[in-house]
């Protein structure tokens, strides 16, 4: 394994009886990197982040989080590691000070230092002057910047965030991953699994899985490239599956697929298929149809990689 | 083993507690209630049982007879009744349990041999009332009888000497008047400490479950024992509380003599406590549930400790088999300790093995419950 990592996965495999959660993932993560995990519910990022947190014990494969391995040394590692689990897992029955100071007093921050750490939690999370405050009487996008906060007081070099933008709203998410970029500028190593798929754009790499299984790996841009086999083209027509025949049917179309409220069709020129599309609708009686050049989404590579996987 | 870990786990486990008024006064209140419904509840004492009397001689001798019945706190005011019609109704009804039925010849038996026979008829759909009743209905006429015979010899101016050449004069020792309340109260302060103890700790991991905070205490570096102990100081500080309201009771109230000393109750009070403390915890870290953790901790102290405990029914009296059974029911020590402390005013030393039975049951408790917690979610 390579020492430099900070966390290191090697054919990891889990079954929960006949269920395969994970089917031999393997990858790396760098210090200060954050690797994002993007997949439907149900993939197997959440089997992947509690084994990695030591709260699993994997059916075959290793892993070493921050130099340890997380099968013989779980504590070593939940030292040096921070999470957050999906659902908000801190005490809504104590004040924000109070949870602070609870996992302060978990994770032997020094009494000294202690003070000091939860004020700048407590700045993190915005919630400077609600230190008193139940932690029941926040709203979500508090409550996970809290959660955030309690899971960073031990300056853990490693940290596992589990769908930590879930049922926030966007501006929350956006503070959110601001907060996660600048922990990655402090060096620390940030694995966090989301499926919004517009949240891969803020990460140095992602990884795609399915069905437990790693499908993608690589820059949100090489992702992209990767992914999409050509050039893609937004098709806006009425009568959609009309449209969707038509466009399959015309030549230089490699694949067409219906996306929100357009027809996204990857072809191997669009400058050059795109007035042809046009033509070809109007033609056939779809009238005031349009064809432009788009750069591809996450989710169309998503689509396109699950597509082409086995299985 | 970390202080500061254990110390984080005790102040918030202190600070949900309070935050929690209302559990806080059950876990204070039901004690307090438990200990009148069982305390006035469970008696073993039979007194007042509901008589009536047929007289059918209705001469001075009879009244008199009569009289002594009424006359005896076990027995309530005798209702008189007319005839063998009237006997059968009221003994199913249930105006009686016990029919004493003078004969009409009662006074002419007497003078002429001596002897006279009178009748109880005793409702014996509840055997134990029923014999009961008849040995108190024994005693009464042997009583009277005694009288009877006493006034006969004095009349022939003959010494008493001659009537009863041996006699037991047998004295109760620890509890003076065979009050059954003061033997079985001590008992009832177990039964109650039993429940409530494991109740405290049932919970305590269950909920975190439940509220899905343990996925979080898991995922640091916190040991299991660390937890156990943060986890079991608060309710520890709360089950004593609970003990000092039951022993309170027990002697303020229910008027149960005590004549040990308070270090030995301190000392053997906290031990059991440790008992059924971690008997709660268990549960709560078996089972994940709240309610389902609850109802297991009930039965799993109130059944052993009601049956099998010697609180109430005498352990020398069980079948070996159960005997036997009956060594594994921590409370069954407490409730010898108890009685031993409150009634025999015993010491650390005459108790010495019931206390170190308590003990290893509470080390190996303490040993299981640190070891059933697992840091791992599957």
């Amino acid at each position: 394994m390579a020492a430099e990592a900070a966390i290191t996965v090697d054919g990891l495999v889990k079954r929960f009886g006949d269920f395969t959660a994970l089917d031999g993932v393997s990858f790396e993560v760098g210090r200060g990197e954050i690797m994002g995990f993007l997949g439907p519910n149900g993939a197997g990022k959440s089997t992947l982040i509690r084994i990695l947190c030591g709260l699993l014990r994997p059916t075959a494969g290793r892993a070493w989080v921050a130099g340890l391995d997380v099968a013989t040394d779980p504590e070593g590692v939940r030292q040096r590691i921070g999470y957050m689990s999906q659902k908000f897992s801190l005490y809504s029955d104590l004040t924000v000070a109070e949870n602070l100071r609870f996992f302060g007093g978990i994770y032997g921050v020094p009494r000294e230092a202690l003070d000091g750490r939860v004020a700048e939690a407590i700045g993190i999370a915005g919630l400077a002057g609600r230190d008193k405050a139940l932690v029941s009487t926040l709203a979500g996008g508090w409550k996970q910047r809290l959660a955030l906060g309690a899971a960073i007081l031990h300056r853990p070099s490693v940290l596992f965030l589990d769908e930590p933008t879930s049922g926030v709203d966007p501006e929350s998410r956006r503070r959110f991953w601001d907060l996660i970029h600048d922990l990655g500028a402090e060096g620390v190593s940030v694995l966090v699994s989301t499926h919004y798929m517009d949240e891969a754009e803020y990460c140095n790499r992602i990884a795609l899985i399915n069905r437990g299984r790693l499908i993608a790996l690589g820059t949100p841009h090489d992702i992209k490239q990767q992914a999409v086999d050509g050039e893609l083209l937004a098709v806006e027509a009425g009568n959609f599956g009309r449209a969707l025949a038509i466009v399959r049917a015309a030549p230089g179309v490699r694949e067409a697929a219906v996306f929100g409220r357009s027809l996204h069709v990857v072809v191997d020129s669009a400058a050059a298929r795109g007035p042809e599309i046009e033509a070809r609708l109007a033609s056939q009686g779809i009238a005031g149809a349009s064809a432009r050049r788009i750069d591809p989404t996450m989710e169309d590579s998503f689509v396109r990689l699950v597509g082409e996987a086995p299985g | 083993m970390r202080l500061r870990r254990v110390r984080a786990v005790a102040v918030k486990e202190v600070l949900q507690i309070v935050r929690d008024p209302r559990s806080l006064m059950i876990a204070l209140l039901i004690p307090l209630m438990q200990m009148f419904v069982f305390g006035y509840g469970v008696s073993l004492d039979v007194k007042h049982i509901p008589l009536c009397v047929q007289d059918r001689e209705a001469s001075q001798a009879s009244r008199e007879l009569v009289r002594h019945f009424g006359a005896s706190r076990y027995f309530s005011a005798p209702r008189p009744l007319a005839g063998q019609g009237e006997i059968v109704r009221r003994l199913d009804d249930g105006t009686c349990r016990i029919v004493l039925v003078v004969p009409a010849d009662f006074s002419r038996r007497l003078n002429d041999t001596g002897a006279a026979a009178v009748q109880a008829l005793v409702d014996g759909t509840d055997s134990n009332t029923a014999n009961i009743a008849a040995n108190y209905a024994r005693a009464v006429l042997s009583a009277y009888s005694a009288g009877l015979r006493l006034d006969t010899v004095q009349r022939r101016g003959e010494s008493l000497q001659t009537l009863s050449p041996v006699d037991v004069e047998s004295r109760v020792w620890f509890n003076e008047d065979l009050e059954s309340r003061n033997f079985i109260v001590p008992g009832i302060v177990a039964l109650v400490m039993a429940i409530v103890g494991a109740q405290l700790t049932a919970l305590t991991i269950a909920r975190e479950w439940e509220r899905g905070t343990m996925e979080q205490l898991v995922s640091t570096p916190v040991e299991p024992m660390e937890l156990l102990v943060g986890k079991l100081l608060p309710y520890f500080g709360l089950g004593l509380m609970d003990a000092a309201i039951c022993l309170a009771l027990a002697v303020f109230w229910f008027g149960v003599p005590f004549r040990g000393t308070l270090f030995t109750l301190f000392f053997t009070t906290s031990l059991f406590l440790l008992v059924v403390l971690c008997i709660g915890y268990l549960v709560s870290v078996s089972i994940r549930s709240q309610v389902a953790a609850s109802q297991v901790a009930l039965l799993l102290t109130m059944m052993p400790t009601v049956l099998l405990s010697g609180f109430a029914f005498p352990i020398d009296q069980m079948p070996a088999l159960v005997r036997g059974v009956t060594f594994l029911v921590s409370a069954r020590y407490y409730v010898h300790i108890l009685k031993a402390v409150f009634l025999k005013g015993s010491g650390l030393t005459a108790l010495a093995l019931p206390i170190l039975c308590l003990a290893v049951y509470a080390l190996v408790l303490v040993v299981l419950a640190a070891r059933a917690f697992r840091k791992t979610l599957d």
